[in-house]
């Protein structure tokens, strides 16, 4: 009974122990040693993996399926044979499991010092970055708070092969402040494209930072960041990047947020401000007035905004790309629906939990009700009704730790859908980027206009009195050259407008293509995942209901009467979530309309 | 194979039921009609009788047999559960929220398991080799609803055996009150160490039995959620293939519709779950309640064999001192010993009796259980392995397409 007892303990802490806890089960309940299972335990880490503790080097091969990786419970052991044999019958499932999940696990893999870039798989060039070693660094300059100004660093390590960089492997210690402004920074440099967001910053910056699990979080959060960045194809080559993570000592900021030379510059005219260096020109104008602190030329864009929502006649310029009004269509009806699956989908894991952890209950119970009877037993009858019951019981906690691991594969998987959810905000800034520089065309061009027609005004003033107005000459001089600088900007903003477009163009076109393959991965890993899971739960079923074949009576007739009503309920309940389906579905879609 | 069979009603015959007896006494009156197969009892003659019976009638029956054959575990029936104004007043609540069907579906359910438990308890009645002898029996299967209901009206004068009155005598058994009536202070309880031992593993087998019970019932309710979430998720999947448009929505939509085939599947599974394995959990249960209630009686019946055989003594000893003193009171006293004497006889009799049927039907029940638990893990194991199958074979049906979608 040793083995037994052990083993139910065993069992008991872990399956009444906390998630992390769940992840450290052991598969096999045959070896009451727990240390020489170390080869069949899952990942020790929190977040829900199975890691692959032989990880191919990456050798750049593109193709996934090559590679030959393992999950744990499927490398052999000098211990446990029976279990080897139970689980291991190749099957269809098994073998696209494997090479598949090996592909998702490696994405996701926060442990894993490589991470593959999806765009791995056209050319040779990679880029791997991992944020590691947060280290605390106190500040003992101006506080009274005692470790009010201290903050954490981080190592950031970067693997490479682009030619952009200087080297293949470097690394640089950066704090979170630093990648707030790399992020302000690209967001000014990229406009039109599709910029990853930066981890939050957090309200209670000082606070928060005693704590260690959420150094650990905002690590993990800077890494997949990075690691979004990495994957951008433009973004990977830019010089904001590779200062970032190559160039040691502070980041330049960006120069809208300096905000020194902005109040220096102080409250001017537009075009004055442009004409006093003729090589910022351009530059300023093609920054978002709102990002400086150009309080005139905010007016005059504000002021444009609102003749243009509120005047009667059309703006200058308009958004006259159909195309481009219709994606944007299509991009909030995908939100809406991407945001529905997601939470529908967060609903399928929890119930995969639940049951699970059900399943894993009831075999306990039975590893009770097992252990009592023997205790008791009085009669043979019980001894062969205690071993029925231990096969249920060891079934069923099997079949819970299935449940488990599919959940956590499931979670993997769906993950995908919470990336792109994500993205939907990048591409919001993306598009704001395109109003925001159409508001800047359409304020010069009405400065323009308005220029005009006050030289035109003057001229004709000017050309009544006989000899000239000295004073009004200059005036129109004056004017005229501010017209001239006033046109320039127009044309840099046009240029900058159009720019901007072509940006939000390819990138749409980049963001179906990958969204694309990521979904039809995604679905891919997710059928794999319940089809290889379902799979090997019914093995440890089918086993059982051989073993207790011997029980099944000639209840042919019950069966057919159950069958039957089997058929009526299912059907019934059908029909139900269906019809309170269909008038949730009309209601809801009533109320789209209304919005 | 079996005796006797336990048919319900069709489910529109129940719905005209409840309009029916909706006013009156008992909103819900469901009638089973009980056929018995001649060829499996000999002792029922004449043409193949089918009755009318409510579950009040085979309470009534298990309360007689119960009386009557004291020392056997009766076979237990399924919970008496009152479906009354409430229940209709929910029906009706839900057929405005469109989820009367889901109403109709469980009270559907209610009257098989009902249905089924009834079943089971008669058949177990009538293979019993004491229990079928019995005259109540016959009556019970043979009588119109007159005769039944006249019957049962008599008895509700003479035998008071309600529930409440079962639950006192096992508080009795339990706490070892001493009876006051007779004036006895010191408990009297058989203490055998054998005797012991069943009692306490009848009354631990209860707890670990209930625990179970309890976790399979969940593990329904598990498979009808994960069913809604899938179904649910089944149809977000092919309202975002629906604004994806191309192949990557196709494939949505295939994965969609699998998924919402899948949750019928679940719901089909759970609902094999509960009536066969959950239901003989339960019956498990009420079966070991059962032999707790024939502990009671075990207890009662050796109490009373004490008492009347302290009485004999004393009244021994009293009697010795009036022939001693050549008292008037002599033969009086002779004839009250006389027949206390074979009272307390009887009742060691009936002691007896109940200890030997105990012993009996202790070794039955314990083959019966292996017998009924080995058949539910069967069943248990089967659907499961079944649900199992069927979800594989769905989803690998859809990977080729997937395949096809990914490379097109």
């Amino acid at each position: 009974m040793m083995g037994h007892e052990h083993e139910s303990t065993e069992e008991e802490s872990h399956l009444y122990g906390s998630r992390e806890e769940m992840e450290n089960l052991v598969l096999d309940d045959e070896n009451p040693q727990p240390s020489s299972n170390g080869g069949f335990q899952s990942t020790l880490s929190p977040p829900p993996e199975i890691s692959t503790t032989t990880v191919d080097d990456d050798s750049g091969t593109a193709d996934p399926l090559n590679r030959t990786p393992r999950l744990n419970h499927h490398r052999q052991s000098p211990n446990s044979s029976s279990l080897n044999s139970y689980l291991d019958p190749p099957s269809y499932a098994d073998a696209m499991f494997r090479s598949f999940d090996f592909d998702a696990a490696s994405e996701r893999d926060g442990h894993d010092r490589v991470s593959f870039s999806a765009g791995e798989s056209s050319d040779s060039e990679y880029m791997h970055i991992s944020v590691s070693d947060p280290q605390k660094v106190l500040e003992t300059s101006n506080s009274l708070v005692p470790g009010s100004g201290s903050y954490y660093t981080y190592l950031i390590t970067t693997r490479t092969n682009l030619p952009e960089f200087e080297g293949t492997e470097f690394s640089v210690r950066r704090r979170f402040r630093e990648v707030v402004t790399l992020s302000d920074r690209l967001a000014e440099a990229f406009r039109g494209y599709f910029i990853p967001l930066r981890p939050d910053k957090s309200v209670m910056e000082s606070q928060m930072m005693q704590k260690n699990e959420f150094v650990e979080q905002r690590r993990v959060a800077i890494e997949k960041y990075l690691k979004k960045l990495a994957n951008h194809p433009a973004i990977r080559k830019s010089d904001e990047l590779r200062v970032f993570l190559q160039v040691e000592g502070n980041l330049p900021l960006p120069k809208t947020t300096d905000v020194a030379s902005r109040v220096l510059d102080g409250v001017v005219k537009l075009p004055g401000q442009l004409m006093r260096d003729s090589t910022l020109t351009p530059q300023e104008v093609v920054q978002p007035a709102k990002g400086g602190r150009d309080l005139l030329r905010l007016f005059k864009e504000l002021r444009q905004a609102v003749a243009n929502d509120w005047g009667g006649t059309k703006p200058p310029v308009v958004e006259e790309d159909k195309e481009f009004l219709e994606k944007k269509e299509r991009l909030n009806d995908l939100e809406q629906q991407l945001s529905n699956v997601s939470e529908q989908a967060e609903e399928l894991v929890k119930s995969q939990q639940d049951m699970g952890e059900t399943m894993g209950e009831l075999g306990l119970a039975f590893v009770k009700l097992t252990k009592f009877e023997i205790e008791e037993v009085v009669y043979e009858c019980q001894k062969t009704r205690a071993a029925d019951m231990k096969n249920i019981a060891t079934a069923a906690v099997k079949a819970s730790r299935l449940y488990r691991e599919l959940n956590a594969q499931t979670v993997k998987h769906l993950d995908k859908l919470h990336d792109y959810l994500g993205m939907m905000l990048s591409i919001d800034n993306a598009f704001t980027d395109r109003s925001n520089a159409l508001l800047t065309v359409q304020t010069l061009v009405s400065e323009v206009s308005s220029l005009r027609s006050r030289i035109d005004k003057l001229e004709l003033a000017a050309s009544k009195i006989f000899g000239g107005d000295r004073s009004r000459m200059r005036k129109i001089e004056e004017l005229k050259e501010t017209l001239k600088v006033t046109e320039d900007a127009r044309c840099c903003a046009v240029r900058e407008y159009e720019r901007i477009k072509e940006n939000n163009r390819s990138e749409l076109a980049r963001l179906d293509n990958e969204r694309r393959a990521d979904f039809l991965s995604m679905l891919k890993g997710f059928v794999v995942n319940q089809a290889g899971y379902a799979e090997k739960i019914a093995n440890v079923w089918d086993k059982v209901a051989e073993e207790t074949s011997g029980y099944s009576k000639d209840v042919s007739s019950n069966e057919e009467k159950s069958v039957s009503m089997l058929q009526l309920f299912s059907f019934i309940r059908a029909a139900a979530v269906l019809v309170s389906y269909k008038s949730e579905h009309r209601r809801l879609s009533a109320y789209n309309v209304k919005k | 194979m079996k005796g006797l069979e336990l048919l319900g009603l069709v489910t529109l015959d129940y719905f005209h039921h409840l309009w029916k007896e909706g006013c009156s006494r008992g909103w819900f009156l469901l009638r089973f009609r009980l056929v018995a197969d001649r060829t499996n009892l000999p002792d029922y003659q004449g043409p193949e009788k089918i009755v009318i019976r409510r579950y009040s009638d085979f309470v009534w029956l298990r309360d007689r047999l119960f009386e009557r054959y004291k020392g056997i575990f009766i076979p237990p029936l399924p919970e008496k559960s009152a479906v009354g104004i409430l229940e209709m007043l929910d029906i009706v609540i839900s057929f405005i929220l469109f989820e009367f069907l889901v109403k109709i579906a469980e009270s559907t359910e209610f009257i098989e398991m009902r249905r089924q438990g009834l079943d089971t308890f008669v058949n177990r009645v009538a293979s019993h080799h004491e229990l079928h002898r019995s005259d109540d029996l016959r009556l019970f299967l043979q009588a119109d609803e007159e005769t039944m209901e006249r019957v049962r009206a008599q008895d509700i004068g003479i035998f008071k055996k309600k529930p409440s009155d079962l639950m006192q005598i096992f508080k009795d058994v339990q706490s070892r009150v001493s009876d006051v009536v007779l004036g006895k202070e010191k408990p009297v309880e058989e203490t055998t160490p054998e005797y012991e031992k069943m009692k306490h593993y009848i009354f631990e087998l209860e707890d670990h039995l209930a625990e179970a019970q309890k976790h399979a019932f969940r593990l329904v309710k598990r498979h009808r959620e994960l069913g809604q979430s899938l179904a649910d998720f089944g149809k977000a999947v092919t309202l975002l293939g629906a604004c994806e448009g191309d192949s990557l929505g196709k494939a949505l939509s295939e994965l969609g519709s699998k998924s919402e085939a899948l949750s019928i599947k679940l719901q089909a599974e759970a609902h094999h779950l509960l009536m066969n394995f959950e239901e003989p959990l339960k019956d498990y249960v009420r079966a070991v309640q059962s032999i707790k209630a024939t502990i009671a009686e075990r207890a009662t019946a050796f109490k009373q064999h004490c008492e009347l055989a302290e009485t004999v003594k004393l009244k021994e000893i009293n009697l010795d001192k009036l022939m001693l003193t050549r008292s008037e009171k002599y033969r009086e006293a002779e004839a009250e010993y006389r027949q206390l004497k074979a009272e307390s006889e009887e009742a060691a009799r009936r002691f007896e009796t109940i200890v030997r049927l105990m012993d009996e039907e202790m070794v039955r029940f314990q083959e019966q259980k292996t017998a009924d638990m080995g058949l539910a893990f069967h069943e248990f194991a089967k659907g499961q392995a079944r649900l199992a199958n069927s979800i594989a074979e769905a989803w690998k049906g859809l990977l080729p397409k997937i395949e096809a979608y990914s490379s097109s």
